[in-house]
């Protein structure tokens, strides 16, 4: 099992945990990733909120690079993975799209490279019974609020692999590796991520009803697949509290991070001291 | 009688669907996506109050409201609208045709941010954290507003004080050259 791996520029500095419990995951699972060479950034929300060239240009030009190692692609960002598809998808049903993307980056591409998110490869590609099989560490009963966030499924025929309303890939991740998932009502909320420079107070309006949710269903820790929730979440839990009232400090972690943990992965190649909020690995 | 109601033409609503390749002709206004609009309520015109607008050609309350720079492509109500109207998309294009115009904005900070993001990624490939927070910061004078993050971010190695440059940059300046000159194709 190989995957043409395309970080994003969030996993080269403020998600370096992703980065690096992906890899460590993959590794442990046997899953083989060749980092696409000197790939670019997708452009993000800037890219499409600004100039729909961009917007389809510059995925493609990474899926071209892909395509020349003749590899599918796996994206661990779901902001990236979110544009990669989107585009793909455009190139692929609509010939105008194409022919632009094609004009912009001066190489033939037909949207025909398949880009799959990470836990779509671990929960369907790899597939549940051989993850179930590699747990050494179970989580001891450790109470997990997943939160999917907004693009990791909508919308749900361009990126889906998940049900869109009540995805649970992650919450049979978590449950694999011995912890409980927590029945909540804000799986998909969106997070307000993309405002976080611009609109810090809307921002952290979003993630005291996040975290205070999770934390009424019982949760101890979140877990997250998206380096923009990530950030969002934990950076962003003391003024919050100044804000919108109190709230107990709460991990969020990386799904591959704690899975990484149930693998019996060392806390070190996991990036687990990278956070805001500490997780020491037991119960908080 | 007359009618009160300023309605220019459909030009307006001929022109996102062009530029979206969604057709908010199709909204009964139904309000779905209002309601579940996570920022709805920071927002001074609500999604489905935007669709409607649209229909009647009012350009300057849509292009001039907050409410397209406050929506944060969380493709919920996309995902949700009974009509199949990508409202996210038409979010996008209306910031497009409003910058396009040079609208008067009420809030510049969206549009800068996604100049200054963009600058980054044209500059180096990859967008470069410390150099994009410094350009946007530059450009609204918000010089201070969460820099009691930056110490900690630095020392966990999440932010990196040097660019991370990618070896395709030449390829990405090509990348932007070509798509300004495809953006301004009729
Ligand atoms: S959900 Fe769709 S049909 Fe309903 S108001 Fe919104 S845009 Fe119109
Ligand atoms: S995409 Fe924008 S308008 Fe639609 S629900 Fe999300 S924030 Fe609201």
């Amino acid at each position: 099992m190989k995957y043409a791996f395309f970080p994003g520029c969030s996993l080269e500095s403020t998600a370096r945990a992703f980065d690096l419990s992906t890899r460590a995951v993959c590794r442990a699972l046997g899953i083989a990733l060749e980092e696409i060479p000197d790939w670019a950034c997708c452009g993000s929300t800037p890219a499409h909120a600004s100039s729909d060239s961009l917007a389809v240009a510059l995925p493609a030009f990474n899926l071209q690079k892909a395509q020349a190692a003749g590899l599918p692609v796996m994206v661990a960002c779901a902001s990236c993975y979110a544009r990669l598809r989107t585009a793909n998808h455009r190139i692929r049903n609509n010939p105008e799209d194409r022919r632009r993307a094609e004009r912009i980056t001066g190489r033939p591409y037909d949207g025909g490279i398949e880009v799959r998110h990470v836990l779509d490869v671990l929960v369907n590609h790899l597939g549940m019974d051989e993850i179930r099989a590699r747990v050494s560490r179970p989580l001891g009963g450790l109470k997990v609020a997943c939160y999917y966030g907004c693009l990791l499924t909508r919308p749900p025929e361009i990126v889906a692999f998940d049900d869109a309303e009540h995805p649970t890939c992650m919450d049979e991740l978590v449950t694999a590796a011995g912890a409980t998932a927590v029945e909540w009502p804000f799986k998909t909320e969106c997070c307000g991520a993309s405002l976080s420079m611009t609109h810090s107070g809307v921002v952290g309006r979003l993630a005291h009803k996040l975290l205070s949710m999770a934390r009424s269903a019982g949760a101890d820790l979140l877990v997250v697949a998206c380096p923009l929730c990530q950030v969002n979440l934990d950076l962003r839990q003391a003024d919050a509290a100044k804000a919108h009232g109190a709230l107990r400090p709460t991990p969020v972690l990386y799904v591959t991070q704690l899975l990484g943990l149930a693998l019996g992965l060392p806390p070190e190649d996991l990036g687990l001291d990278a956070a805001a909020v500490g997780y020491a690995g037991g119960k908080s | 009688m007359t009618n009160p109601i300023p309605w220019n033409d459909s030009g307006l609503m001929e022109e996102v669907r062009q530029r979206s390749g969604t057709r908010v002709s199709a909204c009964f206004q139904c309000h779905k996506c209002s309601t579940g609009c996570p920022i709805g309520p920071d927002m001074d015109i609500l999604p489905s109050q935007i669709m409607r607008l649209v229909h009647l050609g009012a350009e300057n309350e849509v292009l001039g409201s907050h409410a397209i720079w406050l929506c944060a492509s969380c493709e919920a109500c996309t995902t949700r609208c009974p009509m199949a109207i990508d409202i996210a998309g038409v979010m996008d294009a209306l910031r497009i045709m409003a910058v396009d115009r040079g609208t008067v904005l009420p809030d510049a900070r969206g549009k800068q941010f996604h100049r200054s993001f963009l600058g980054s990624v044209r500059r180096h490939g990859r967008v470069y954290e410390v150099g994009m927070m410094a350009a946007y910061k530059m450009r609204t004078f918000d010089l201070f507003s969460d820099v009691d993050k930056v110490p900690r971010m630095l020392a966990q190695g999440k932010l990196s004080l040097l660019p991370n440059r990618s070896d395709s940059v030449k390829q990405v300046r090509e990348i932007f050259r070509r798509a300004k000159e495809e953006d301004r194709k009729p």
